[in-house]
């Protein structure tokens, strides 16, 4: 990837931190004086996959810009769970207007820092996958457009987990939520729907587009760094376990979101100018049921008879992405 | 403060909410014991020294070692390493290879002349050691350390026992022993050579002795009644090993025929090959997976081209005629005879079938409990007779270096304990650290380092060391192969997964803490893990 791995140091580049490697080599997450951009006392249920990927987010972007950060938050469980009034566990400049605007209100924020001659501060827009994908992608496609000097972080834990687990453009297909129950005989989300803003956002040929996972944090603090280097428009899509909105155990966030890497359905890659420029290839790659099994939301496939059908077409998804993207080692 | 339109509080900070009250169950950091620590029967704390030579302090890595061990230039060479058996690492890719950590760090030691730490302060009491083998020269420092005055009294013209006298150079060259001996004698430990002890009491009486060692080790051959014509040419595995330290090379002859299927029967024939036998021959009873050697060394003298026909056994001998009959293995695995024979010739036989103990230094000791030819002791080793310890092979146990160590270390610190009127209590041992508490995914891909080997022609025609050791830059990368299994090793993972910032990380050497106060109890830290060193625990309120 984008990062040199270290190997053969025990445990090399995997864990957080590695006691053999020279301080500039280790994670901003082992740093005793990390910026913890967002605290503790936060509501965010336990093993919040979201409440992980902002903190390792937003303190890989408060050490790139030497803690000038302010972020603009879109409605959702990050916003709702951080900061119920009065309380904030947000230990940056941060602010919240509506669901569906905040690429556009980072964007004046970015405009005003321009007016104020202000070089030095950096703006984040951040959302979950509602605000991104539905109700704020007409806003983040104008920001991409105008190109403004924005970095927009998405948050995907592919579903409306703060409203009680609704569909949105980003749940995967077969996925059980409130509004794809399931009941039928083609149970969950439907096949061949929702939209992938990863590439969306390439399409608009930004400067900068990269997807990251909570389970890969050494790769996710490269991109959000690199992304804080440049100007305009960048887009960074992390996959974020939700145990709540997934049904899964609140220890396994990382293991599922690792599952996800490794079986193909999550791909990391980076683009510039529209080109993918980078990818993660798998290192013990699985498959798709591994990632699917852990997962309530997937029971129905995994009944009496597993539904090898669904299943089949979940790994040929999986597939396609090994495929397309080159993720085979 | 006037506060805007609809605001009617003051801003603050979530820290006010302590989500801990959430929690149903809390991580707690624990240390479990590593399966190699369990296995080692010298009672190493091998992931404690592998901690240290990790981040290349070696020194301070041999230090932590040695306070288990003394000798580890030897044991990385001689040691079978039940450790690398037990290594979770196996479960990855491969066992860790300890001994080749372990005898990189005896050899920098040899290197670098460093020393053990200073005694602590002389106790006044006076401990006789009778034997300077593993097991006798590991109590006697471990003695020296905590302070008592040893004498080591010694039958043989040189320390080392079977070290010397059964270990064949191959495989333990004579510079590493004697500088590991040395060491511990530098600790101000007297070593009387040539002095057999004939009566213990008497002589611990003499020298003014509070307490005594016992390791003399088993050095009597046994014997097997095979009818042979003219029995010259039939020796003894023991006085032929011993003989190579003599200067007087035995005479083997061309032919030579081993009987015995334990490492002495392989040491035997593998030096008879040195020594230019164009045939070295084991003839053992059962078969290659009931051998008592080990595996790698049967492998090592196959390759070296010893011959062996397992499943024989030797009826008689005729001049150098050896009629030889076939056994076959019964339902139960032993071997049964099956009137089929076969001749071999051979100049020489050697037996190698074990060894008895020479008990005659206990007669006049009363009440002294014997069975089957070893001195029966107590959990803390002291035989029947009260300040009179034992170990190594005179005791019942394998018959191995590292488990005589191991005796000579139990034996001195309950000797400490006696000679004060207490009882050594040996410290609870943390539950085992089994893989299934690995998380394997954050471990470096590192398969074993592979140690040289002496050329085969080498090996058949002189006594150097078959195996090589590690330099700095393998040993190093063999060390940090370990997983560290059930202690924490720093990885900051516990610190970084933690959704709530709920782990406090208190610095290097310092390891972490849980915040209680917003820990939920998610589990996530205890998951992701590497090594398994923290346990959920359900709260009890």
């Amino acid at each position: 990837m984008s990062m040199q791995p270290v190997k053969f140091y025990q445990t090399g580049t995997f864990t957080v931190g590695n006691r053999l490697l020279e301080g500039p080599a280790r994670s901003v997450q082992a740093n005793l004086r990390r910026t913890n951009s967002l605290n503790s006392g936060h509501r965010a249920c336990q093993g919040c996959g979201e409440a992980l990927g902002a903190r390792y987010a937003i303190d890989a972007a408060m050490q790139a810009a030497s803690g000038k950060v302010m972020a603009v938050n879109a409605t959702g469980c990050l916003e709702v769970f951080s900061t119920p009034y009065p309380e904030t566990s947000w230990q940056i400049p941060w602010m919240h207007s509506l669901f569906g605007n905040a690429p556009a209100v980072a964007a004046g924020v970015a405009a005003a820092l321009r007016v104020k001659g202000r070089t030095d501060a950096k703006v984040i827009a951040q959302g979950g996958d509602g605000g991104t994908t539905d109700i704020g992608f007409g806003c983040l496609s104008g920001m991409f457009e105008r190109n403004d000097d924005v970095l927009y972080i998405c948050y995907d834990n592919e579903a409306y987990m703060n409203t009680g687990v609704q569909r949105s453009s980003a749940t995967p297909p077969a996925a059980r939520t409130a509004t794809t129950m399931a009941v039928g005989s083609k149970p969950g989300n439907v096949f061949g729907t929702g939209k992938n803003l990863p590439l969306i956002a390439m399409a608009h040929r930004i400067p900068y587009v990269a997807t990251a996972s909570v389970a890969n944090l050494r790769d996710l603090e490269v991109k959000v760094m690199r992304a804080m280097d440049i100007a305009g428009s960048r887009y960074i899509h992390i996959h974020v376990p939700c145990p709540l909105g997934w049904g899964s155990e609140p220890a396994d966030t990382i293991k599922i979101a690792r599952l996800a890497v490794e079986s193909g359905l999550f791909p990391l890659f980076e683009a510039e100018d529209g080109e993918v420029t980078d990818r993660y290839t798998l290192r013990r790659r699985v498959p798709v049921t591994e990632y699917l099994k852990l997962q309530k939301r997937f029971a129905h496939l995994f009944g009496k008879e597993p539904d090898v059908r669904t299943i089949a077409a979940i790994q040929a998804m999986a597939d396609h992405n090994v495929a397309h993207f080159g993720l085979a080692p | 403060m006037k506060k805007p339109f609809a605001i009617t509080l003051d801003p603050g900070s979530s820290l006010a909410n302590h989500t801990g009250s959430w929690r149903t169950s809390r991580p707690v950091y624990v240390d479990r014991l590593p399966p190699c620590n369990n296995a080692c029967p010298a009672g190493e704390d091998i992931q404690g020294w592998l901690y240290y030579a990790e981040s290349g302090e070696y020194e301070r890595a041999w230090l932590e070692l040695v306070k288990n061990n003394p000798l580890p230039a030897l044991m990385g060479r001689v040691c079978y390493h039940p450790c690398e058996t037990a290594c979770n690492r196996a479960t990855v890719d491969e066992a860790v290879s300890i001994h080749a950590v372990e005898r990189f760090l005896g050899d920098e030691a040899r290197r670098h002349g460093w020393k053990f730490p200073s005694p602590a302060a002389a106790s006044g009491k006076r401990v006789l050691v009778v034997g300077a083998g593993p097991s006798g020269l590991c109590a006697a420092y471990h003695l020296a350390r905590l302070g008592h005055a040893v004498t080591i009294q010694e039958a043989g013209p040189l320390a080392g026992g079977m070290m010397r006298f059964g270990i064949p150079q191959y495989r333990l060259p004579r510079d590493v022993l004697d500088a590991e001996v040395q060491r511990i004698l530098d600790m101000g430990i007297e070593l009387q050579l040539n002095t057999h002890v004939d009566d213990i009491l008497e002589s611990m009486q003499r020298g003014g002795f509070d307490a005594a060692f016992l390791a003399v080790g088993a050095h009597v051959a046994k014997r097997t009644e095979i009818p042979a014509r003219d029995a010259r040419r039939i020796l003894d595995a023991v006085s032929v090993l011993r003989g190579m330290e003599s200067g007087e090379r035995p005479q083997l002859g061309r032919r030579v025929i081993v009987y015995g299927g334990g490492n002495t029967a392989l040491d035997v024939a593998r030096t008879a090959k040195r020594l230019g036998a164009a045939e070295a021959m084991i003839v053992y009873r059962r078969t290659r997976e009931q051998m008592p050697a080990h595996d790698f060394e049967v492998q090592e003298a196959l390759d070296e081209g010893v011959m062996v026909r397992w499943l024989n056994t030797i009826k008689r001998i005729e001049d150098t005629t050896f009629t030889v009959e076939k056994m076959v293995l019964d339902s139960e695995g032993r071997p049964q005879p099956t009137g089929e024979f076969e001749t071999v010739e051979a100049d020489t036989l050697v037996l190698a079938l074990g060894q008895d103990v020479d008990l005659s230094l206990l007669q006049n000791v009363p009440d002294l409990a014997i069975e089957n030819g070893v001195v029966k002791v107590a959990d803390n080793m002291m035989t029947s007779h009260p300040g009179i310890f034992a170990g190594g092979d005179m005791v019942p146990s394998e018959r191995t270096v590292t488990v005589a160590a191991g005796h000579g270390k139990k034996a001195a610190r309950n000797i400490d304990a006696w000679l004060r009127g207490q009882t050594f209590g040996q410290p609870d041992k943390h539950a085992l650290a089994g893989h299934e508490r690995l998380n394997s995914w954050y471990y470096s891909e590192a398969p074993k380092t592979v140690q040289p080997m002496l050329e085969m022609i080498r090996r058949q025609s002189g006594f150097d060391e078959v195996q090589g050791g590690l330099d700095e830059s393998n040993a190093l990368f063999e060390a940090r192969r370990c997983l560290s299994c059930g202690n924490c090793f720093e990885c900051d993972n516990c610190y970084g997964v933690c959704p709530d910032n709920a782990v406090i990380k208190l610095g290097p050497g310092q390891r972490y803490e849980f915040n209680y106060e917003y820990c939920k109890g998610c589990g996530l830290c205890a998951e992701e893990c590497p090594c398994g060193a923290i346990d959920m625990v359900p709260e009890t309120t």
